[in-house]
């Protein structure tokens, strides 16, 4: 046999980051910084009327006076906020008819990317808003929506279009002041992406945005806006990858969605930045806020896999306001190398007869250390609330770390709420089987991760479900010897 | 004057009253240094999020009793348990009383604290043990250790066991208007050692009282320590309680705390595991009512492998009590098969009555099995209802589910004396009278 162990090995080492490639676009940056000026050369740039540049200066205001918490678990070089560039969009921007007219060296990224837009228009029946850089530059399947009376759009092209949606619900859910990370992207969000789905409507397609960090140095700040209206339906996908870059880039995104009465959410993120290499060197910082609101019988799911980012600091969370609300949050975080993670979700049970539920699945490996961090908060009017978590972590090598912080706070006695949490390691028992069957080790663990995955797989839409898998697939490589 | 500078200017007048040359002195005088740098606790430390110690700075506590009290046994011959036979060291007021107690040295040491720290043939002891494995970072335990001179000494010698288990009562009588306490114990048991002891706060008037308490043990290669610890004071008495337990090789320590009264109780119980094949279990029941607060904070650093921890903590709440549990577990890098185990389970029997829990793991080694468990619930309808028909009273069928479900922790008491009058307790406490012997 000529591939031996050994090689494999060196393979695995040496494995560089998949989907690590630079695009040269031109690309119009800003000055590195942070002041009023910039918040309103932001705003000026892209267009917007006065009552947003009011709200960001409001925001920076806010950000100026917070400090970066310090109470996640994990550690890292806080990044220097004034040595950031606010702002890049790819240079030329026209309003594409169709794809012959697209930059063929972004189209050549998006190939990389395996989001070939002519394929996806005839096979997946996805609509992708490709945020490139901060500015969407293709939408595609917006006639099939537009019929429904679908608004799907990037954020500032809703503000100038439909402000008074925005200003209605931006910041209603996250408000400015809600941590340090919120208030910076209230302040200098770049772009992002909108949907509205009327009263009554079940949105027919999966909406799905592909995020990238492209522009060495940029920060990316995207701000998500979903509004689901009265008895509406959406399940809205997320993916990202980024390149490989030696500096830490940063990422503070912000997601609120709304569920109006009746209404469901589905909202499922595959997060892939770049994790740093083997010696922990470089990678994204990802400080993200995503929450959701339920008014009555809304139901909001959120269902992550997260495998990227040196740093995670994410939480999202729903806030059970309407009388038979539901909330759902499923994880999956995976940590390998020297990628620390904290993250889990907050249910707030306001309402009577609200449900949630909490599946959270934590992998380590390498030299990493993977946080579960979740908030379990019964009001003392939210009769008959009713709570189900279940946090498991699986450790592979003894240099990794698995930590878990559930908070669980209930004023009512009528709530019920369960919580359970394990660690373990993957059984050598399980392994011998495999073996035994003529299943090599890697590949035995992959299923064994797999198999401890399902129950949060097994929620993603199917092509993503198949993306996901691959992806803890590689995130694992080389993570045992 | 706030409490904290009460109590750092009084530290001068308490040198006044010890020896200043003594070794222990330069441990006194750090330990007032942090505190005096840290302060009481607030609700901004992760530790203090869900306990309040504003109300009790606000009352002006007296540091030193300003006159002995005597007590006559028959007044208080129901704290005791005495049904059987013990060593009982008793002090009142913080004094001790010689009169109440029943101490030896016979074989074993069972005495007090101040003439451990005075007597120069516990010298040796003393420096191996006192304050070690105390906490020199946290400020009430620093609080504690400036002011440290009364309390019990228990030293167990090799293979040795005493006769009969040992009760450490503490008496507040309410001479003062509002008295400060702050005993501070050290139990060493050595080799092959095994001890039973059962420890109580009782405030006997409706004064306020606030007992910062510090306990040290100390289990060898072997040993097997029991502790008891019977909460059920007034309304109007706090208790912080910080107990540290060092295991080595082998040694098993099982910790009960059953929580019945008091306006503020906080439990801080750290086991450290320094060995291999160490057993450590905390089990706990806390039944409260009124506008009593209990807040149970286990820490369990597993440092060695091999190891196994139990935890099971069981609440019943009531009208606007509040309950705390914060469990953590540590298991270190080099902590390999390690086995620890955590259940929480509450029920609120009021509206207006609040949990919090937060159970923590942070896991460093990977071939260890780790879980904890947490539940908030309400007594099962059916079960109620299945009691009502074969003819129980409804309040009864109750409270039958509540002792049922406050049941297993009872179970590994292993003195029968202390589980009836625990049994007895908890019956009370449900305002029931259990037609069963228990």
């Amino acid at each position: 046999m000529a591939y031996t162990e050994e090689e494999l090995k060196k393979e695995l080492e040496t494995k560089e980051y998949e989907y690590g490639f630079y695009t040269d676009i031109e690309s119009d940056t800003f000055p590195n910084g942070l002041n009023e000026e910039i918040v309103i050369a932001i705003s000026k740039k892209k267009q917007e009327p006065e009552w947003m540049t009011l709200w960001r200066l409001e925001s920076f205001k806010i950000w100026k006076e917070m400090v970066e918490p310090e109470w996640a678990n994990v550690k890292y070089k806080k990044p220097d906020f004034q040595a950031i560039s606010y702002y890049s969009a790819p240079n030329k921007k026209p309003k594409y008819d169709s794809l012959d007219e697209v930059d063929p060296e972004l189209l050549d990224t998006f190939k990389k990317l395996g989001i070939s837009l002519d394929e996806q228009k005839k096979l997946a029946g996805v609509a992708v808003d490709i945020v490139m850089d901060s500015v969407s530059v293709a939408t595609t399947f917006k006639k099939t929506l537009a019929e429904k009376g679908i608004i799907f759009c990037s954020i500032s092209e809703a503000i100038k279009e439909h402000p008074e949606l925005v200003k209605k619900y931006i910041g209603s859910v996250v408000p400015q002041k809600d941590n340090f990370y919120a208030a910076l992207n209230s302040a200098v969000f770049s772009d992002g992406s909108f949907c509205y789905i009327p009263k009554g409507v079940r949105c027919p397609m999966e909406l799905s945005t592909y995020f990238r960090i492209n522009q060495a140095g940029t920060g990316q700040f995207e701000r998500t806006l979903v509004i689901a209206d009265e008895g509406s339906y959406v399940s809205y996908l997320e993916g990202c990858t980024a390149p490989s870059r030696d500096e830490n880039q940063l990422h503070a995104a912000v997601v609120e969605l709304i569920a109006l009465d009746n209404a469901e959410i589905k909202y499922s993120t595959v997060q892939n930045w770049f994790p740093g290499n083997k010696d922990g060197k470089g990678g994204v910082y990802n400080f993200v806020t995503k929450r959701g609101l339920c008014e009555k019988n809304a139901k909001i799911s959120w269902t992550q896999v997260e495998t990227g980012s040196a740093i995670t600091w994410k939480y999202p969370s729903c806030i059970l306001k309407g009388d038979n609300s539901i909330g759902e949050f499923y994880s999956i975080a995976v940590t390998n190398n020297y990628q620390q993670a904290d993250t889990g979700t907050k249910m707030i049970h306001l309402g009577k007869n609200t449900k949630s539920t909490i599946i959270s699945k934590g992998i380590s490996a390498g030299k990493s250390q993977n946080s579960y961090r979740g908030l379990v908060q019964v009001n003392s009017r939210a009769e008959n609330a009713r709570n189900f978590s279940q946090c498991d972590s699986l450790l592979m090598g003894n240099e990794c770390g698995a930590h878990t912080f559930p908070y669980i706070e209930v004023k009512n006695k009528s709530a019920q709420i369960e919580h359970e949490a394990t660690t373990s390691k993957i059984g050598e028992d399980q392994i011998f089987y495999c073996n035994q069957r003529g299943i090599n080790t890697e590949k035995a663990i992959a299923l064994i991760v797999n198999g401890f995955s399902k129950e949060v797989l097994n929620k993603l839409p199917m092509e993503f479900a198949v993306e996901a898998q691959k992806l803890l697939e590689i995130s694992l490589e080389g993570s045992v010897g | 004057m706030d409490l904290k500078e009460k109590l750092v200017s009084s530290f001068l007048a308490f040198e006044n009253g010890v020896d200043v040359d003594h070794p222990v002195h330069d441990i006194r005088s750090e330990a007032i240094k942090n505190f005096e740098t840290k302060g009481f606790p607030t609700k901004k430390e992760e530790a203090w999020k869900y306990t309040s110690l504003n109300t009790l700075q606000k009352i002006d506590f007296s540091i030193f009793p300003k006159k002995e009290s005597m007590l006559e046994y028959r007044d208080v011959k129901k704290y005791f348990l005495h049904e059987i036979d013990t060593f009982k060291i008793v002090f009142v007021d913080g004094v001790y009383s010689s009169f109440l107690s029943e101490t030896t040295h016979d074989g074993v040491d069972v005495c007090l604290m101040s003439s451990a720290l005075n007597k120069p043939m516990f010298k040796q002891i003393i420096d191996v043990y006192f304050n070690k494995i105390a906490s020199k970072d946290d400020s009430l335990t620093s609080l504690n250790t400036a002011f440290c001179r009364e309390g019990a000494y228990i030293y167990i010698p090799k293979n040795k066991i005493p006769k009969k288990p040992i009760e450490i009562v503490h008496f507040s009588t309410g001479n003062e208007a509002a008295l400060l306490l702050q005993p501070r114990n050290l139990i060493i048991a050595e080799e092959n050692a095994e001890m039973q002891i059962i420890e109580r706060h009782q405030s006997l008037t409706a004064n306020e009282v606030f007992t910062n308490s510090v306990t040290e043990i100390f289990a060898a290669k072997n040993a097997h320590v029991d502790y008891y610890k019977v909460q059920n004071d007034l309304t109007t008495a706090s208790l912080i309680d910080n107990t540290y337990i060092d295991q080595k090789d082998a040694s098993v320590v099982n910790v009960h705390t059953f929580s019945f009264g008091g306006k503020l109780t906080r439990n801080n119980l750290n086991f450290y595991q320094n060995g291999e094949r160490i057993d450590s279990t905390m089990k706990g029941v806390t039944i409260i009512e009124e506008k009593q607060h209990v807040d149970h904070h286990t820490l369990v650093h597993h440092i060695q492998p091999n190891c196994e921890s139990h935890q099971d903590y069981k609440g019943i709440y009531g009208e606007n009590a509040t309950g705390v549990f914060n469990g953590k577990i540590i298991v270190d890098k080099i902590a390999q098969k390690t086995n620890a185990f955590q259940q929480n389970n509450n029920i609120l029997v009021s509206d207006k009555a609040t949990i919090n829990t937060k159970p923590q793991l942070e896991i460093f080694a990977d071939d260890v099995k780790c879980s904890h468990g947490c539940t908030i619930g309400q007594l099962d309808e059916e079960a109620l209802f299945y009691l009502q028909s074969r003819g129980i009273p409804k309040k009864e069928a109750r409270a039958l589910l509540m002792y049922a479900f406050a049941n297993n922790v009872l179970e590994s008491v292993r003195i029968p004396e202390l589980k009836a009058r625990i049994n007895k307790l908890i019956a009370n406490k449900l305002g029931v009278r259990l037609g069963f012997d228990l």
